[in-house]
């Protein structure tokens, strides 16, 4: 009977599943060639600066990026990318971008109906300003390792980083929650978005005090957070990491806002939007991949949420749908030109724990994720099916879940609250959980060091088993397409078609030749 | 065995009668023996007597956590409590399934939707969608049921479109998210707006989720509600059984539009 750290896992069958994987990747890529969206060309204009905010005639806060990106398409002239346009009224109004905006707020310049100036001249001048805008972000990140360098990061310390939410809907209140989390041993702090933000087609602006189920992600929001964590961060010497939503139909807009404000993870997805915002499956895949430019440039990681695919469906069934989803993540990702390092995969402790065997499923599962994508600091999430209001028994299958979280050597532990499906955490619930984690953590250090893996037994071959399972779901979706198999119910047993969702109506054909977007060269687009 | 009092009913420890309960709370103060003394005051000034607080730890900044042991001698007349009962027999599927064919003589209409912000379908799709859950199948796959399932953030003036568009026999809401008891309003936004249309009492109105009980869903006007537990099939029976009812008093017409499936499914998306 032979034992292994590793279970034994067929290298072949997985370079099968990156080469499937990599041509579904390119299904997607030709959709990016020719298409932008109104989401993509806003983050356009985040990155040159457009950043302020303007009453509309309802006398709400609407984006200037917004209210630019109108402009231009109402004199449909979008399909020659937003960047072309504010070269023209730059040249057109003789001002720089800051004069630029403020003249649109006081509504003296509309962007679109500016008369066309010398295509030569506005070229160049396009490509200055993004270059100049490329060169900030790289600024940011610049600014940001600084900030990390000087602290100790808790990522060095050989166990999982611990993740906990805060969602109060009020950002100060969220920072309270925040600092005290971080004070108790987080690591990485999640501020949940209002319910259905991702449905907004805008970013709201300023500091927010209201929101359901979570708090409004805003550029003024991240500031505030951010700032908190890093105070908090130096009073305990550790890095602690900031991390929030990007999917939706706000996707590329928040990864260049978060890019600004120093955030070092977001929660990216695209299927997560398809599947469970009903979002326009080309809006999103190809707001994604603007997202993920940006990302890769800016260090961010992104998170994945394929462990969102067990809830609606058998988590024991589905193990083969998660990993067919992370390699075609991490196909999409390397697309962006993505280091595997910013990929934080993402995958569930999700099964049914009163199954027999239940917890050497998990270990399977788990451990052959951590095998397969060695290099990606895998985002772990907690059991939330099975949650009911016994908030004992829950707190007992956190602390499981935190032990396999260790001995697999998981990235990022997103803790389990024992509240979970009875309210967003109190200040309690968190510190109750992270005290649990605490305790696993230190106390199962270098665990996986010490035991091997039966290469016959029960867990390897459950872990085999998903990944043959695997292998032919990921040749069925790239034979069929991959909108096709969404259409099909592949993952999470929802079933959404090309046309269909929200937000369609924010992607528009470029005009070949003449569209203007050089960031894609600039952050070294693979499409 | 001690007897128990049912007309002063208490909390058991390991007596009986003995009250005893626990507590876990936090206060925005830093642990110390001031603090302690403050949360045995506190809970004493709830009402409860022999407070013990088990545990006292530090939250974060300036937090403390409290975990108390205490007793009340407060008990409740047991024999007093009225609940209203959903009733019905256990049945299964199958069971069904020739009850509505029989009875009935045609599918059983039904609309579902999670309504307002609300993006949480787990429990809509555990009752209506195919699978069902824990092997209880769903509605979709019942001869007896024609299920239209809308999905999530659908708004509520929608939802009544598509159960007039279907000319739906029942209407199934689920709510999960209860922050701000947003779902008892979106549950009250049903109501008034078919009331405000004309079509109160039209359909079977059902509700679901974690914090919807079957008492609250009668007083907001529905005509069932179910909790966290219930069975696709605990629906599909009450369901039918109500639909037995109205047909009874000639509230339904067993009308020939549409026939029982001859298994094929017809799903939203």
């Amino acid at each position: 009977m032979a034992y292994s750290s590793h279970i034994p896992l067929s290298s072949k069958k997985i370079a099968r599943c990156r080469e499937i994987a990599k041509s579904i990747g390119s299904q997607v890529a030709s959709l990016v060639k020719v298409n932008s969206t109104v989401g993509t060309e806003r983050a356009v204009l985040r990155l040159l600066g457009f950043n302020d905010a303007t009453a509309n005639e309802q006398g709400q806060l609407f984006p200037a990026a917004n209210f630019i990106c109108d402009q231009v398409k109402a004199q449909d002239r979008l399909h020659e990318g937003a960047l072309y346009w504010i070269a023209n009224a730059l040249i057109a109004t003789g001002s720089d971008i800051p004069t630029l905006q403020e003249k649109v707020i006081r509504r003296q310049v509309d962007v679109g109906a500016l008369a066309s100036q010398d295509s030569k001249q506005v070229h160049r001048l396009a490509n200055q300003l993004a270059k100049e805008a490329y060169k900030n972000l790289i600024q940011y990140r610049k600014e940001r390792t600084q900030v990390a360098r000087k602290l100790k990061d808790p990522i060095k310390e050989n166990r999982p980083l611990k993740y906990v939410i805060v969602a109060t809907g009020n950002i100060f209140e969220d920072v309270t929650q925040a600092k005290s989390a971080v004070l108790d041993g987080a690591d990485v702090i999640a501020v949940i978005r209002s319910t259905a933000q991702s449905l907004l087609d805008y970013v709201p602006q300023g500091t927010t005090t209201e929101g359901f189920g979570g708090t409004y992600a805003t550029q003024a929001n991240f500031r505030v957070m951010r700032q908190a964590l890093d105070e908090v961060g130096k009073e305990v010497n550790r890095y602690i990491r900031l991390t929030n939503y990007c999917s939706g139909l706000c996707m590329s807009e928040i990864a260049a806002l978060g890019a600004m404000e120093g955030l070092d993870c977001l929660l990216n997805d695209a299927m997560y939007g398809i599947l469970f915002r009903d979002i326009n499956m080309r809006r999103t895949l190809i707001d994604q991949h603007f997202s993920r430019l940006i990302c890769s440039k800016s260090g961010i990681w992104i998170m994945t949420g394929e462990d969102n695919y067990m809830k609606t469906t058998d988590a024991v069934e589905s193990g083969d749908q998660v990993l067919a989803s992370q390699f075609i993540n991490e196909a999409a990702a390397l697309n962006a030109g993505m280091a595997k390092g910013q990929m934080s995969i993402g995958h569930a402790m999700e099964m049914d724990p009163y199954y027999e065997k239940v917890i050497l499923m998990e270990i399977a599962r788990a451990q052959m994720t951590r095998q397969i994508f060695p290099e990606a600091p895998l985002k772990y999430m907690c059991n939330t099916k099975y949650k009911s209001g016994d908030i004992f028994t829950s707190h007992a299958i956190d602390t499981i879940f935190n032990l396999i979280g260790s001995m697999t050597n998981q990235g990022v532990i997103l803790l389990g609250m024992l509240t979970e499906a009875v309210h967003t955490p109190f200040l309690q619930d968190r510190s109750i959980s992270i005290r649990n984690a605490n305790y696993i953590l230190n106390g199962a250090l270098g665990l996986s060091e010490e035991f091997g893996y039966r290469s016959d037994g029960f867990i390897s071959t459950f872990a085999q088993k998903v990944l043959n399972d695997a292998v032919t779901l990921l040749e069925k979706i790239d034979r069929i397409g991959i909108y096709k198999a969404i259409e099909k119910r592949t993952f999470a047993g929802v079933s959404r078609t090309i046309d269909g969702g929200k937000g369609a109506d924010g992607v528009f054909e470029v005009e070949r030749g003449r569209y203007l977007n050089p960031f894609f060269e600039l952050m070294g687009s693979k499409i | 065995m001690a007897e128990i009092n049912f007309s002063s009913l208490k909390p058991y420890g390991d007596t009986t009668d003995d009250g005893a309960i626990q507590l876990s709370f936090t206060l925005p103060i830093e642990p110390s023996a001031k603090a302690r003394e403050a949360a045995t005051q506190l809970v004493r000034g709830w009402g409860f007597f022999d407070v013990k607080i088990a545990h006292m730890s530090k939250i974060g900044v300036n937090y403390c956590l409290f975990v108390v042991f205490a007793r009340t001698d407060k008990g409740v007349d047991y024999n007093k409590i009225e609940v209203p009962d959903l009733g019905g027999e256990k049945r299964s599927y199958k069971e069904i399934d020739k009850l509505i064919l029989s009875d009935i003589k045609r599918a059983i209409r039904v609309v579902g939707a999670c309504t307002g912000y609300d993006a949480h379908t787990v429990g809509l799709d555990a009752i209506l969608n195919m699978k069902g859950f824990d092997g209880d199948i769903g509605l979709e796959r019942y001869k007896g049921f024609k299920t239209v399932n809308m999905g999530s953030q659908v708004p509520t003036e929608e939802l009544i479109d598509r159960a007039v568009k279907e000319n739906a026999d029942a209407i199934l809401l689920s709510k999960v998210v209860s922050q701000k008891d947003i779902h008892i309003s979106d549950m009250r936004d049903l109501i008034a707006r078919l009331k405000k249309r004309g079509l109160e009492g039209k359909f079977i109105l059902v509700a679901g989720g974690p914090r919807v009980t079957h008492k609250m869903a009668l007083e907001l006007g529905y005509d069932a509600g179910f909790t966290i537990g219930a069975k696709p099939s605990d629906v599909a029976n009450f369901l039918y059984e109500k639909m037995v009812e109205r047909m009874d008093k000639g509230q339904v017409e067993p009308s020939s539009k549409s026939e029982p499936k001859s298994g094929k499914k017809k799903s939203d998306k």
